[in-house]
């Protein structure tokens, strides 16, 4: 299952494991399926034909309103959020060498929050500039902590920096709300929980070409990344450009999370864990982009799907829910680490 | 001389650890550098392979200067097996080995039959060709640093640089390790540099030794010319005879005993040269 298979033409020669690509296509599989379970869910009761049809073209205007404009923003949001926060989480996994190095606990998304926080509270922003405000919040964030890294952002020193930053930024945060009035706080908060409720097309498509575009870097680094992990000086003896890999790793993942932020706040823990899970199910060592995406995508829209149905008709955000289900993982994980010894 | 380092300083931010260093590695040498803790054995090492950029001074690899080789470029030349290398969870011995054959591989060339050829080659000259699909993890000390030479000789370069290879070995291994060196120094024309730690050790195997001191070169050539109990005196500050090991007649360290290197160390204090024989017998 894990031999890899090479496929050559003349000179040219492709070598692919099948097992990570079964998992990619069997978690497509999934992804379509769960969404088009997410598209019978809302107040106008669908069955899933009726879903189908106004997939196709058929269907009443009615039907063809409430799946294409109302819930599909919202379904391919959650796959395409997802799949950012993935690629973002396992970027960082593999820069630092820790499963636990997540933008969600290193302070990137802690420092986009605290951007769009400023935005909303100081400058009384909107939609669109507290998305700005989230994407200038990490991008200070990232230099901050590339300064104190002075350059070095690798193992334990990028984990050890981003703590403390995410420990800073969230009473930051702490204290822009205080000191902000009520309709400001409960804005603020609102969105601080992250949501993917009433998110149209552009959004869709503004992360979707972040995430495609910002792919393209990403798998071009992904080999250099995952030899990364037997070392530094290991990986450059066998030609590994260490610095300029891991800056460009650094970018992209600061990029994505900024991304995903900005469209729908803070999500927590789906950049922690789908590349962890990704990982154990392809059984490979590197960062494993492709399947991490697939799978933080299916994260955040089972997310979603739950808060919606859990409690009907009361619901819960998407972020709360992966916080919550995100939490329980964490614990469980940290309890396994231990008792491995590690 | 293909590698060589001409007036380099080496040093980690503030702290300097070898100024103005001229060493050359004879071509197809089995070089090994000896020295005390700390002395910048290792630090040579990496300088030598491009882990550091010298702070003055040049090291040159086939004549050029190797700031000017591109990442893979220098791989495809010099290979370094540092001291410590981290095998990712749950990678097989064949995944591992393969890795040595990244700086020989591109985008659209992913596993050429010369990348097959050399994996097979690298497992079966280090006999790890049976383990190929065990886990690097569930291996023993001796078997695993045998894969990790395996891989930087699937990397197939004429030169190949060794930092501590024998560390945390016992001495069945670090024989073992240090026999399958010597194998592949006979075996074809490519130059070995190791650093070793038993001097004794590094006097059996080395064609070429290199001694070092707080940086600095103390001495440097064929082991049976340069050692004395004068160098073991100036390199390690130790009282001892140097004779003949008695299975291969390679220049073989005896320390003094406990009382006459207390004895011997005040005499070189003085400045007399210390060479002290068998004195009396004490526990």
């Amino acid at each position: 299952m894990s031999a890899p298979v090479t496929t050559r033409v003349g000179e040219w020669s492709v070598r692919v494991r099948p097992r990570p690509v079964v998992v990619v296509l069997v978690l497509l599989v999934a992804a379509a399926a769960l969404g088009s379970v997410a598209l019978t869910l809302g107040e106008y009761p669908l069955p899933l034909s009726g879903v189908l049809d106004a997939l196709l073209g058929s269907g009443s205007r009615a039907q063809r309103f409430v799946v294409l404009e109302l819930r599909a923003p919202r379904v391919v949001l959650a796959l395409v959020v997802g799949a950012v926060l993935g690629v973002s989480g396992a970027m960082f996994q593999s820069l630092a060498r820790n499963s636990l190095a997540s933008p969600d606990l290193l302070g990137f998304t802690t420092g986009a929050a605290s951007g769009a926080l400023v935005a909303i509270v100081l400058f009384g922003a909107g939609a669109l500039g507290t998305a700005g405000g989230a994407v200038v919040g990490v991008v200070v964030t990232a230099a901050v902590a590339l300064a104190l890294l002075g350059g070095d952002t690798g193992g334990y020193r990028l984990v050890l920096v981003g703590i403390g930053l995410n420990a800073i930024l969230y009473s930051l945060n702490n204290y822009l709300i205080l000191r902000s009035d009520l309709a400001t706080a409960s804005a603020a908060q609102t969105w601080l929980v992250g949501s993917l409720n009433g998110r149209d097309w552009t959004t869709v498509a503004v992360v979707a070409i972040g995430l495609v575009v910002l792919l393209v870097p990403a798998l071009l680094i992904s080999r250099r990344l995952d030899l990364l992990g037997m070392g530094d000086e290991a990986a450059s003896s066998i030609g590994v450009p260490v610095v300029p890999t891991r800056i460009v790793a650094l970018v992209v993942g600061v990029v994505l999370v900024g991304t995903a932020t900005a469209a729908v706040g803070p999500i927590a823990f789906v950049a922690l864990a789908a590349p962890q899970l990704a990982r154990r199910l392809t059984g490979s060592t590197g960062p494993g982009l492709l399947a991490a995406g697939v799978l933080g995508g299916v994260l955040l829209l089972a997310g979603d799907v739950l808060g919606q149905r859990l409690a009907a008709p009361a619901q819960f955000p998407a972020g709360t829910m992966t916080a919550s289900i995100g939490g329980l993982y964490l614990v469980w994980l940290l309890a396994r680490e231990w008792r491995a010894g590690r | 001389m293909r590698l060589q380092a001409s007036g380099v300083t080496l040093a980690y931010e503030a702290r300097t650890v070898s100024r103005d260093l001229d060493v050359a590695i004879p071509d197809g040498s089995f070089t090994v550098v000896v020295g005390p803790n700390a002395c910048g054995k290792s630090t040579l090492l990496r300088g030598l392979a491009r882990m550091i950029r010298p702070a003055a001074g040049t090291v040159s690899l086939d004549d050029r200067p190797i700031s000017s080789y591109g990442a893979k470029e220098v791989a495809r030349r010099l290979a370094l097996l540092p001291q410590s290398p981290v095998a990712p969870d749950g990678i097989s011995v064949a995944d591992l080995v393969a890795r040595g054959r990244y700086p020989h591989q591109s985008l659209l060339r992913q596993w050429s039959p010369a990348d097959e050829e050399a994996v097979s080659r690298a497992m079966a000259a280090t006999g790890v060709a049976e383990l190929a699909e065990r886990s690097v993890g569930e291996l023993s000390g001796g078997q695993r640093q045998r894969v990790w030479i395996a891989m930087v000789l699937a990397q197939d370069t004429p030169l190949l640089l060794l930092d501590e290879p024998t560390t945390f070995l016992d001495i069945a291994y670090q024989l073992e390790v240090l026999d399958l060196l010597a194998d592949l120094h006979a075996a074809g024309d490519r130059t070995l540099v190791a650093v070793l730690h038993d001097l004794n050790q590094a006097c059996r195997y080395a064609t070429h030794l290199i001694a070092m001191r707080d940086g600095a070169v103390v001495a440097q050539g064929p082991p049976a010319e340069i050692v004395s109990s004068t160098l073991l005196a100036e390199v390690f500050g130790l009282v001892g005879e140097v004779v003949p090991d008695p299975q291969t007649g390679t220049p073989m360290i005896v320390p003094a005993d406990r009382e006459a290197r207390r004895t011997g160390r005040a005499g070189l204090r003085a400045g007399v040269s210390a060479a002290t024989g068998s004195g009396s017998s004490s526990g």
